[in-house]
């Protein structure tokens, strides 16, 4: 702001300019929030608040038997422990051998490495639909589908590496000192003490930032869900709350309740970890 | 890259030496899950479902040989393509999908630079406005495609509220097949916060001399965003274009939930991962769903392709 005042311009331009920045800021944050007022303000309404005309855009006194009533429309406390019982091995699945592979990507100089990054930067752009009918019907074929062998198809892939996430890693591996694990080496660290000891915990950003992203991605996923699971009993909170709304489309009371119940923990998971969320996604889509 | 190289390069001798042995061991076995999910879960799936696209596969006998004749049938199939209008063309896969990619992603990219240049300002609070615009990007899309059919209510919605209060026009939204996919692209509008903030993290890069340059030689805002911002933040613009494009016609989600599997209303809303899904998995058609799946990876190959070579006359990296 300085610079253009000391540039010579007229004297009421920078405040107006900072007026229409106030403005656009305003705008923008409302754009983004109204929709999530509104589901809240929704969740607290009773029916006949709901179509009012014309629409209150307060709630007519807090009607909070919204929120049971998710909790009960769908068996909500089952399907969020089923969602969990994917989203945790995935994410522990993917920290380690995401972890493993970008360590011997970035700190273990062997012949071959380079032909091995390639593929993994090359694999990073295939799109999933043109594997997803062949890996049903190796899933099917191996027994994995619908019975009492938990979420194996929904979890079993992460403990072998995904593309994305190995480069990410290898990208902040790459980054720390090489002096740290030689001077170990000297010493008689192996290899694996390494990994465990020196890079994994100088290493925590990148880790967590995998985490979250893992995280986010099972906790929401849909379309996975959705071909493998078919028992109500073992829906995920996607396939459920999605069953609810195709048949129930009309009870926007609970419905709301239920979605934002759903978006509580992974907006309460970012805001409290924004900070190396952010710097990590910002840190992907520059290196990429 | 470059470092990668080296190791391989130093040694190639024709018996290894012990050294390089054991370097090679050490880094194959840290390796070895990925590779083994690189063999099983990608590379494998990837080559069978090329050999199933040639085949009549229908999921309860072994697939047969029928060469070309899915990857024909696909382009006489009404609900992948129709040629002949651009209504009709738009009640199809490829037509809506196409739709999606070529409107919605230089949209959202847009609208992901301008929130990113607002909030790249000092205005007060502005760590507090940045967390609320990305908020909706942690939302999961199933919810938030929910949460768009109550907004987007055509009587008990909030936008239409607002619109008769102005005393404007007020459109059926997602009732309306016309109206129906520009109202998903205002959702991805809402959930954009991934480029938003990897632009906003370009546009922290930029060396605040350079705007004081253009400042000293009279320049103003549209000097500074034209001749600074823009060519700085173009690999970024790049970045964004592409996983647009890549997710645009990965299309899915969004508009199952809003439409179902027939993409309701009148195939508005059916999208090509939706007719794969479909086709697979309803239809139980594998060899179809196949070449379905190997024609999208040609079409994301093709547009990345483009993209990457137009790019070299917009794009301006340093060095």
């Amino acid at each position: 702001m300085s610079a253009r005042a000391k540039s010579g311009r007229i004297v009421w331009y920078p405040p107006l300019r900072r007026a229409f920045t106030y403005l656009g800021v305003a705008i923008v944050v409302a754009i983004f929030l109204i929709p999530f007022l509104w589901m809240i303000v929704t969740s607290l309404k009773s029916p006949d608040d709901l179509i009012a005309h014309p629409l209150s855009w307060l709630p007519q006194g807090l009607y909070l038997k919204n929120y049971p009533d998710a909790l009960s429309i769908i068996p909500y406390m089952q399907y969020l422990g089923n969602t969990m019982l994917i989203s945790v091995p995935n994410v522990l699945g993917t920290l380690i051998s995401c972890s493993l592979a970008a360590y011997s990507l970035a700190c273990v100089r062997w012949p071959g490495r380079g032909i091995s990054f390639g593929l993994v930067l090359s694999t990073m752009m295939l799109p999933y639909p043109v594997t997803i009918i062949p890996l049903y019907l190796v899933f099917r074929h191996l027994g994995w589908i619908d019975l009492a062998s938990g979420y194996l198809p929904l979890t079993v892939p992460a403990f072998f590496g995904a593309p994305f996430f190995i480069f990410l890693l290898r990208q902040f591996f790459a980054s720390i000192p090489m002096e740290l694990s030689e001077a170990a080496k000297v010493d008689g660290a192996s290899e694996l003490r390494i990994y465990a000891q020196i890079m994994l915990p100088l290493s925590r950003p990148a880790l967590a930032t995998t985490a979250l992203l893992t995280f986010l991605y099972t906790y929401t996923d849909f379309l996975n869900p959705l071909i493998y699971i078919s028992d109500p009993d073992r829906f995920t909170l996607s396939l459920g709350l999605l069953g609810y709304f195709s048949q129930h489309g009309a009870s926007w009371g609970p419905l709301m309740a239920a979605a934002a119940m759903f978006t509580v923990p992974t907006a309460v998971l970012f805001l409290f970890t924004q900070r190396t969320f952010i710097q990590g996604i910002a840190t992907s889509g520059i290196k990429g | 890259m470059a470092r990668g190289v080296d190791g391989g390069a130093t040694a190639r001798p024709r018996r290894l030496s012990p050294f390089t042995r054991r370097a090679i061991v050490t880094g194959v076995l840290f390796q070895l899950p990925w590779l083994i999910g690189f063999v099983a879960f990608l590379l494998y799936p990837a080559l069978a479902s090329f050999y199933y696209s040639f085949t009549h596969y229908s999921l309860f006998k072994s697939p047969h040989w029928i060469g070309l004749d899915n990857y024909r049938n696909l382009f006489s199939d009404q609900f992948f393509i129709q040629y002949d209008s651009l209504d009709h063309f738009l009640q199809s896969a490829v037509g809506n999908t196409l739709y999606i990619m070529v409107i919605g992603v230089p949209v959202s990219t847009v609208f992901a630079f301008v929130v990113a240049m607002l909030l790249n300002t000092d205005v007060k609070g502005i760590a507090l406005w940045r967390t609320l615009c990305f908020l909706p990007a942690v939302m999961s899309p199933l919810v938030a495609s929910i949460l768009w059919v109550w907004v987007f209510n055509p009587q008990f919605g909030i936008v239409n509220a607002f619109l008769s209060f102005l005393h404007l026009p007020q459109p059926g939204w997602l009732n309306d097949p016309t109206w129906a996919k520009p109202t998903l692209i205002l959702l991805n509008l809402w959930q954009v916060g991934f480029s938003m903030i990897i632009y906003l993290a370009a546009l922290q890069g930029v060396p605040r001399e350079l705007y004081e340059a253009v400042a000293i030689d009279g320049g103003g805002f549209w000097q500074r965003l034209r001749y600074i911002t823009l060519p700085l933040v173009s690999p970024v613009t790049l970045f964004n274009l592409i996983t647009g494009v890549i997710a645009a016609l990965q299309f899915f989600t969004q508009a199952y939930t809003i439409g179902g599997a027939s993409g309701n209303p009148q195939s508005s809303l059916l999208f090509y991962v939706t007719y794969i899904y479909t086709s697979a998995f309803q239809n139980f058609d594998m060899g179809y769903a196949s070449a379905m799946s190997w024609l999208l990876f040609v079409a994301i190959a093709l547009f990345t392709a483009i993209l990457l070579l137009a790019s070299r006359r917009w794009t301006y990296y340093e060095r």
